[in-house]
């Protein structure tokens, strides 16, 4: 448990000395949500629709741009290969690392998702339903982004084919995300959506770390 | 008698290797073919001339009859093609990673294929090119997962690291195939539920799904074919530098 922790620290502590990249992911999210409005038109009925799935979505893709670092710079210099002949299970310093990417990439999105709800003239309902969809869903696009991050380790061309490979995995995500939000503006039920994001967290949680260490493995071969 | 039960397990195994699985194969391509066609005539009369006419849907449902088989293959050659990939990266048999990437293209084209006469089918029952059902959209993420196995096989250079990365991402994708199989059941949409099933006896008429039966054993043989035709192709490839590649026939020309 204290690799865990280690490995988190250490991951912040690059990220902190280093803060530009994190921001631009954040910026990007801003942006391409604020770009919606001025593509669609300002009528305020129809904002307040898509506003579950512009802000899931730019969610989505945030968290992409952040993912290509995940392992990269730790490939190049020839970290991530002590890691994985160290002692330690290798298993729980990639959940840290994944833990780390989603304190820096995920984490801050919660934090900037209100503001966004807020522009799309959300009510205080669907603004707390779309925090805690956030909540739930942001580490399952963390966990599942690592796997493909891993496998596109020094591909050519690895940022576009990563997309490729994840996006479609991350879909049952955007709909859950999306559709409790939408749900929760319309009057409807939502505890099933949060039951089945839960769900994939912890499924997601359970079986992520080895998929990626494995994939990792693989790469530094 | 025992020692020819171990020969003929022998034999089987014998076949894990490219070298003595090639001219096999290259054997039983015809036969596959051959039933292909058998298949596929007797399939298309039926479907064509003996089906009766839909009492909803007129003569439009018979794109059924390459619709279903065509759905069928596309989940389930990603099964099988996630399996060899299993295979391959357990047992490191490198004839099994090859198998799953002949596999591939064969899929997403059966998915590309389901999709593109669902399209058809859907215009004029649904009056809409697509729709976002959940059987519909679970497939085309099956499509994409083919195209992102081919796509990153094809994107590394080492075979052996592109064989074993490939065969992760086949099989974390194999939790789609359920949710495709049962979305159905699971989302009550648009798409119509299953007409067949193992359990309760078919809700079509019996001509109806001996031509969908017919039809999807001509898919079956057909990829099963194909499978085979590649996989000679890719061994020939993988194995260039070898001896008894280049003391084929084929290739000493």
């Amino acid at each position: 448990m204290n690799a865990f922790f280690m490995i988190v620290q250490r991951d912040l502590l690059l990220v902190m000395r280093r803060k530009s990249e994190v921001l631009t992911a954040l910026f990007f999210f801003v942006i391409v949500t604020s770009l919606f409005p001025l593509g669609i038109g300002a009528d305020a009925a129809l904002l307040r629709k898509i506003a579950p799935g512009v802000i899931w979505v730019s969610a989505l893709l945030a968290t992409l741009l952040g993912l290509q670092r995940l392992f990269a710079s730790d490939y190049q210099d020839g970290t991530l290969e002590q890691l994985a002949l160290s002692p330690r299970s290798f298993v729980v310093l990639v959940l840290g690392k994944i833990t780390a990417h989603w304190l820096v990439c995920g984490l801050p999105l919660l934090i900037l998702a209100p503001m966004i709800g807020l522009q799309f003239d959300l009510d205080s309902a669907s603004l707390e339903t779309l925090l805690l969809t956030l909540l739930l869903g942001t580490p399952v696009l963390s966990l599942i982004g690592s796997i493909g991050a891993a496998l596109t380790l020094g591909v050519r061309g690895g940022g576009a084919l990563m997309s490729l490979l994840v996006l479609p995995l991350y879909i049952p995500v955007l709909i859950f995300g999306a559709g409790a939000v939408y749900a929760k503006s319309v009057g409807l039920d939502v505890a099933g959506h949060f039951s089945l994001l839960g769900a994939l967290l912890i499924l997601a949680l359970a079986f992520v770390p080895w998929v990626s260490a494995a994939a990792l493995r693989i790469a530094i071969e | 008698m025992n020692d020819l039960t171990n020969k003929s397990w022998l034999n089987w195994f014998r076949l894990a290797s490219p070298s003595a699985f090639y001219p096999v194969a290259g054997k039983l391509i015809p036969f596959f073919w051959v039933l292909t066609v058998a298949f596929g005539l007797a399939g298309l009369w039926v479907s064509f001339f003996v089906a009766p006419v839909d009492a909803v849907q007129g003569q439009g449902y018979r794109i059924i009859f390459v619709h279903v088989p065509a759905s069928w293959m596309s989940m389930f050659l990603y099964m099988i093609m996630a399996a060899w990939a299993g295979i391959g990266l357990v047992f490191n048999t490198r004839l099994s990673a090859m198998m799953a990437q002949a596999i591939a293209p064969i899929g997403a084209v059966m998915a590309f294929l389901s999709l593109w006469t669902g399209a058809f089918w859907g215009k004029p029952m649904w009056g809409a090119w697509w729709v976002w059902d959940a059987r519909l959209t679970s497939e085309l993420i099956l499509f994409f997962l083919y195209l992102g196995f081919i796509a990153l096989q094809a994107s590394i250079d080492q075979v052996r690291r592109a064989d074993k990365a490939g065969a992760i991402l086949a099989l974390v994708g194999v939790v789609n195939v359920p949710i495709i199989y049962f979305s159905v059941k699971w989302w009550n949409t648009l798409h119509q539920g299953a007409s067949v099933s193992m359990t309760k006896s078919s809700s079509m008429a019996h001509t109806m799904l001996w031509g969908m039966l017919l039809m999807a054993l001509c898919f079956w043989m057909y990829a099963i074919a194909m499978t085979l035709m590649r996989v000679r192709v890719i061994i020939l490839e993988r194995e260039s530098h070898t001896d008894w590649v280049q003391n084929l026939k084929e290739v000493k020309g």
